[in-house]
């Protein structure tokens, strides 16, 4: 547990409604509703809307042998929601995660914004909105579509979206406004004082892990930027051509062919995953690193919380690759790893309020 | 404010102000139309299978290869962007815990600051010159700079003693 003194000095750093209060839980809870939202995906969405998508593509290879190009339409209409609907989850998920971690950027980044106290805390407070409403604008566009838009291609949800993330952006201009004051030796009227440096295992852990991680993940995105991105895009348009000669008689079975697309996308999709996870894991565990200070639980809690988020973070990419060879299995234990980094975020989330609440606390006995 | 710290934070926030208009900017006036002609694409090379015309076929094929060859790319420069723009203010808030010489650090900043914006920029210049070495070659520099930034990132970390922490 945090030292009496330790906890004196950090007391300053995490003011009651400040604006770094305000980020490091919006931005957690935001991590944490992604990654929520990410493995309901995974679980009851990602494989069912897949297998869908499909069979509507093997229906649509039927009517073109069948020579009716109203039911390939209609397919291709069904395969258009299909993808919406798959596209729209998936990014809601990566959105809402990449927000959250803006938020525990900027909240590292207060001590040196130099705007008053309540202008730093408004900007806290539009960011997290801001953070909240892009993923649920982005989730709804599937579900409101066009209904009573005025436009002729974008409906309501994407209003909704696209207004999120120019308060987003506003809110980041902002805060680059303050720290450009800093720079020019202006300063706030109630500043932020730094974070503790704190040298306990966990932050240090925390910190090698996550630089560590990160670059994983640049390697393995390099890999696959030079080995397989061509690959996957020669290899799409020729299963394309041959799946249309087999549809219409010139040789080959088209379902052959809509399995090797399937198995296309699948390889692309786990490889893409593994590589974004990767980083944002690593890019997680280095914020984390810093509000160990907060984290008000007895050592052997905060280390197996490290432990568990580390292993997840390496169990969820490592699996998302094997399931091209295990199949579901994997898919499961993945689906696990992430379960596994939730509960770790949340545990840390858990300190974070102890502390708060014995700040809080200890502030009203004051008075 | 290092000189170093300076470049990594303002160029991050700068790097995630821009990215971030770029997806607005993309979702409001490409991202529909291209998602709508690449479906639209592949639907009328399916429809002009049924209706026996492969030559117009084979084309619609084509052009659902090119869009999707420009939409898969002007996604990932987005979240590259972003991603990078993260990395550098981190690496711009932990600065003073890598062992190296103001002068190294800097040049660490400089480096990581250069391809995180030259890497998603030569990922979108692709789109413009499909098949071109040169957008390529800028690509892989862009990616290398970040890495080799982050191994050097990484050594200054693992150089850092831990009683110097406690200073």
């Amino acid at each position: 547990m945090a030292s009496p003194a330790a906890f004196a000095s950090s007391r300053a750093t995490f003011a009651p409604m400040s604006a770094r209060r305000v980020l490091i839980f919006g931005g957690i809870a935001l991590i944490a509703g992604g990654m929520l939202f990410g493995d309901i995906f995974a679980v009851f969405v990602l494989h069912q809307n897949g297998g869908r998508t499909g069979e509507a593509l093997l229906a649509a290879t039927r009517a073109v042998t069948a020579r009716d190009s109203a039911v390939v339409r209609q397919d291709f209409a069904k395969m258009g929601d299909l993808l919406e609907d798959h596209g729209t989850k998936l990014d809601a998920h990566a959105h809402m995660i990449a927000a959250g971690y803006l938020a525990l950027l900027l909240a590292l980044l207060q001590p040196y914004v130099a705007l008053s106290f309540r202008s730093r805390k408004i900007l806290a407070q539009v960011f997290v909105a801001g953070g909240l409403l892009l993923p649920l604008g982005i989730f709804l566009i599937h579900y409101v579509g066009l209904a009573y838009s005025p436009f002729s291609m974008i409906g309501w949800a994407s209003v909704l979206a696209d207004s999120a993330g120019a308060l987003l952006i506003a809110a980041l201009v902002a805060e680059a406004w303050g720290l450009w004051r800093y720079s020019r030796g202006l300063r706030a009227d109630v500043a932020e004082p730094a974070l503790p440096l704190e040298n306990s295992w966990e932050s240090r852990t925390l910190l090698t892990s996550g630089t560590l991680l990160i670059l994983l993940g640049f390697l393995y995105g390099a890999w696959y930027a030079g080995f397989d991105l061509y690959e996957h895009e020669a290899r799409e348009k020729s299963i394309f051509s041959a799946m249309l000669n087999a549809s219409t008689g010139s040789g080959g079975d088209a379902m052959q062919f809509v399995g090797a697309y399937g198995q296309l996308q699948a390889e692309k999709a786990v490889d893409l995953a593994a590589h974004s996870h990767v980083i944002e894991f690593g890019l997680l565990a280095i914020l984390l690193s810093f509000i160990q200070p907060f984290v008000f639980l007895d050592s052997r809690w905060k280390r197996l919380w490290v432990k568990l988020l580390l292993a997840g973070s390496i169990i969820l990419p490592a699996f998302v690759l094997l399931e091209m060879h295990l199949g579901l299995i994997a898919g499961g234990i993945a689906d696990i790893g992430g379960l596994i980094v939730l509960t770790a975020l949340l545990g840390m989330l858990a300190g974070i309020l102890r502390y708060t609440g014995a700040l809080d606390a200890q502030e009203e006995n004051a008075r | 404010m290092s000189g170093a710290r300076k470049l990594l934070i303002f160029g991050g926030l700068a790097l995630a102000a821009f990215g971030m208009l770029y997806g607005l900017h993309y979702a409001l006036l490409v991202e529909h139309q291209t998602l709508d002609r690449m479906g639209g694409s592949l639907a009328t090379a399916f429809v002009d299978a049924a209706e026996r015309n492969m030559p117009a076929a084979q084309l619609a094929i084509d052009e659902y290869t090119d869009t999707k060859y420009n939409y898969v790319r002007q996604v990932d420069a987005h979240s590259h962007w972003i991603g990078l723009a993260m990395v550098m203010i981190i690496l711009g808030v932990v600065l003073e815990r890598m062992a190296f010489t103001e002068r190294t650090r800097f040049l660490i900043a400089l480096t990581l600051a250069l391809g995180s914006f030259s890497f998603p920029a030569a990922v979108i210049l692709q789109t413009f010159t499909h098949g071109s070495p040169v957008s390529s070659a800028l690509a892989i520099t862009g990616s290398t700079l970040v890495i080799a930034a982050m191994v050097a990132a990484a050594a200054g970390f693992a150089r850092q003693p831990i009683h110097a922490m406690e200073r």
